[in-house]
């Protein structure tokens, strides 16, 4: 707790440079309000944080559009003596599609893999749904609902392309040892399988891969094992998605097909945050840019503030460092 | 009917593992008794042969199997197997041997009922399975290896020291509620001499329990009078130990076969694959490795306790890591992640690996008169001048048994560079609890819309 509120008070502009709207509105005031609220101190950086902190409930009321599920607040991560993310604040709001770009080493990976519980920072907070998931282990952020993919598409390989997607769902009561092997329980463990398969065929059906549900996914391309690890992270029923270089090695046609579906997903309420270093795709497809250069948040806005940029041109093109 | 068509059927039936099985099995019991014949066996011989040859085939085949629950299923590397297996029957011996006074020369037990001592062995085993994981668990891959390994290696000392020799038992053990006056006066794991397994004969036990004793024993009077007319309980006995190896057979596969097709064996696999996957997808990694782990280390205690209760005694070296490598080997040809595979592996290695060479050397041995072997292998080599391989070849038939352990390496290479997936490791088996053909069979409609609706909710 205490460390949260030092970090809020240290780290005040930031907060406010980033969309702090989110937060007032979920609060008490109306979202009209929002947009004026970064204009205050260092004062109002703190309560918000134990506004949001105190009343979690108040975030889950609020009209679409206005709510920030994911705040990401001064977290930094040291190996050894690199400081391979330092200060980053932001945060993602529902519904949108937030792209997190930079150059390679600028520590987008590590941002992610901190926010998925694959590593502890150093300090800071990450909060999800108004809940601090900072240092909680990987699988229980992900049952919290914020589901993320690899960089290079990790499958299970040896593992049909059904029972990749049969794995995700959250809350299966066979993964209780003893109901599975029980004759009296293992009845109500195959109705939840064959509930979930259903399932599972309607978002192969989406994502256009039903044609491969036999085969193993070490036997799948490059483009359609990034098609099934999103379709896998979906079924874990997540509310923000986070996607590490989902268009990396993907044919144009495949990066066409992909980008449709986020966006079809994207309208129908869920959030996504993804990693990428290719600056067209996400400029085109994004509402909301966070570049990121050395570790730090070199700016944070819409696209055509992004381009604007001549911070962010220098990074790209190798400006003096 | 084409062809064709037949051809696919009896494709159909050998794809089919039960028949597989049954085929392999059948073949190896085919082998060994017209090895018998050559031998010039009797009845009794070859009844005895079948004996033992099941013996082996249902200890490999159930210890491969819960191997594969580590490594095939979940891919843990555990090379303690042997430690697991002497945990399981020295707490049988310990909780079932009958009692001793005070100042006798050997070392006693509670004198508990088998069953009990069964059980015990059981939960002890799965209980030092937990101890291990525990910790170790959290390591990679090969330092559990390592972990494991060392663990084997110090059950096995912990037999032999004096230290655990003998324990002399209070008179009155008072147990909060209950007091305890044991009649053993002396227990303990019996050094490195070993303990004496002079409870009640297993398969007895086991027959009392099920009201099969007296039904048992009327077939062997039975038996006598017609069959065989000089005693032939004792290679009935084994004949039908042999036969509840192979229902231990099958339950092991009945219950592990279960865990492979549940979502529990599912989250196991996925583990095997990448746990961070398992793990980003929500699966709480630990738990499941640890209740892998123990579940299958309790199963290598009942697997040792079923292997070695009969055999009258059991002494520490009979827990050297190589019954650990064994256990491997079998499960390498079977095919790790299948448990068919598995324990057609053992069946396997238990039939052609293990006894395989003593049998193909009494084979040779009796084929040809070739006379005494030399008796060490300068005279072996001796021949050569003379340019006589006789000597060494007669030498090293006798020493098959020593060279097993070549063979086995040889075979080892030989699946390593062919066929490294094993016999059955296609993994094919399906970790659901359901069919996991499109419901409706082609009746989706698939519409998109539709599809995603309800993951929103």
């Amino acid at each position: 707790m205490s460390g949260t509120d030092e970090s809020a008070t240290g780290e005040s502009p930031p907060v406010e440079e980033t969309e702090t709207d989110g937060e007032p509105s979920s609060s008490e005031e109306p979202s009209s309000a929002a947009g004026d609220a970064s204009t205050d101190g260092d004062s109002l950086g703190t309560d918000l944080a134990e506004l949001v902190e105190d009343d979690p409930e108040t975030h889950a009321g609020d009209e679409a559009g206005r709510y920030a599920p994911l705040e990401v607040e001064g977290l930094r991560k040291e190996f050894g003596g690199i400081t391979a993310v330092d200060d980053v604040t932001f945060d993602v709001e529902e519904g949108t599609l937030t792209g997190l770009i930079g150059p390679n080493g600028a520590g987008k990976s590590t941002t992610f893999n901190l926010i998925t519980g694959m590593l502890d920072p150093t300090d800071g907070t990450v909060r999800f749904n108004g809940e601090e998931i900072t240092g909680l282990q990987p699988h229980e952020i992900a049952n919290r609902g914020l589901a993320r993919t690899f960089q290079i598409a990790r499958e299970l390989e040896e593992m049909t392309v059904l029972e990749n997607m049969m794995l995700a769902p959250k809350g299966q009561v066979g993964e209780s040892l003893w109901r599975s092997i029980m004759p009296l329980t293992r009845g109500s463990v195959r109705e939840q399988e064959t509930e979930q398969l259903k399932r599972v065929w309607e978002v192969l059906d989406f994502f256009e891969i039903d044609h491969l549900a036999q085969e193993y996914a070490g036997n799948l391309s490059g483009g359609q094992r990034k098609l099934l690890e999103m379709a896998r992270a979906l079924l874990t029923d997540p509310d923000v998605l986070l996607l590490d270089e989902p268009f990396a090695g993907v044919n144009p046609t495949l990066e066409k097909r992909l980008l449709e579906h986020i966006h079809e997903l994207r309208e129908r309420g869920y959030t996504f945050l993804i990693v990428e270093h290719d600056m067209d795709l996400i400029m085109n497809n994004c509402e909301r840019v966070i570049v990121m250069h050395q570790g730090r948040i070199l700016k944070d806005g819409t696209p055509a503030e992004i381009k604007e940029s001549e911070e962010v041109i220098e990074a790209y093109l190798g400006g003096e460092v | 009917m084409s062809t064709d068509g037949i051809r696919g059927r009896f494709k159909g039936l050998f794809e089919h593992d039960l028949t597989l099985v049954l085929a392999v099995l059948g073949a190896l019991y085919l082998a060994y008794i017209l090895a018998g014949v050559a031998f010039g066996y009797g009845l009794r011989g070859q009844l005895n042969s079948i004996a033992n040859l099941t013996f082996f085939i249902g200890v490999f085949g159930m210890m491969a199997m819960a191997l594969n629950l580590h490594w095939g299923y979940t891919g843990l590397f555990n090379i303690g197997i042997v430690g697991f297996m002497g945990i399981g029957i020295y707490t049988t011996a310990l909780v079932s041997k009958p009692p001793v006074g005070d100042g006798a020369a050997q070392v006693g037990g509670f004198g508990l009922p088998l069953i009990v001592g069964v059980i015990a062995g059981v939960a002890v085993a799965g209980l030092f399975g937990l101890l291990v994981a525990l910790p170790a668990l959290r390591l990679r891959a090969d330092y559990l290896a390592i972990v494991t390994v060392a663990f084997s290696e110090i059950v096995r000392f912990t037999m032999m020291s004096r230290t655990f020799q003998t324990f002399a038992v209070p008179d009155t053990i008072d147990l909060w509620l209950f007091t305890f006056d044991p009649a053993a006066d002396t227990v303990g794991l019996g050094g490195g001499g070993g303990l004496i397994l002079n409870y009640t004969n297993p398969l007895e036990a086991l027959l009392r329990l099920l009201f099969l004793w007296e039904p048992y024993l009327g077939f062997v009077s039975f038996v006598q009078a017609n069959v065989i007319s000089n005693n032939p309980k004792p290679v009935l006995d084994g004949l039908f130990y042999g036969i509840v190896l192979l229902i231990g057979v099958g339950l092991f596969y009945l219950l592990l076969s279960r865990i492979g097709k549940s979502p529990f064996g599912r989250v196991l696999k996925a583990i095997r694959e990448d746990e961070d996957v398992a793990n980003a997808l929500g699966k709480d990694t630990d738990r499941f490795k640890l209740t892998a782990f123990v579940l299958g280390a309790a199963l290598m205690g009942l697997g040792g306790i079923l292997w070695y209760s009969g055999q009258g005694s059991i002494t520490p070296p009979s827990f050297r890591p190589n019954i650990t490598f064994f256990i491997w080997i079998a499960l390498i040809i079977g095919g790790a992640g299948s448990n068919t595979g598995s324990f057609l592996g053992g069946a396997i290695f238990a039939g052609l690996l293990y006894e395989g060479p003593r049998y193909f050397k009494n084979l040779v041995q009796t084929a040809f008169e070739l006379g005494d072997a030399p008796r060490n292998f300068g005279e072996a080599m001796a021949g050569f001048a003379s340019l006589d391989p006789m000597p060494f070849i007669v030498y090293t038939l006798d020493n098959v048994s020593q060279l097993r352990l070549v063979i086995m390496g040889v075979v080892l290479i030989w699946l390593m560079h062919n066929r490294p997936e094993g016999l059955l490791g296609h993994r094919k088996e399906t970790a659901s609890s359901v069919d996991l053909a499109r419901p409706g069979s082609g009746g989706s409609t698939g519409k998109p819309a539709a599809a995603d609706g309800g993951d929103e909710q």
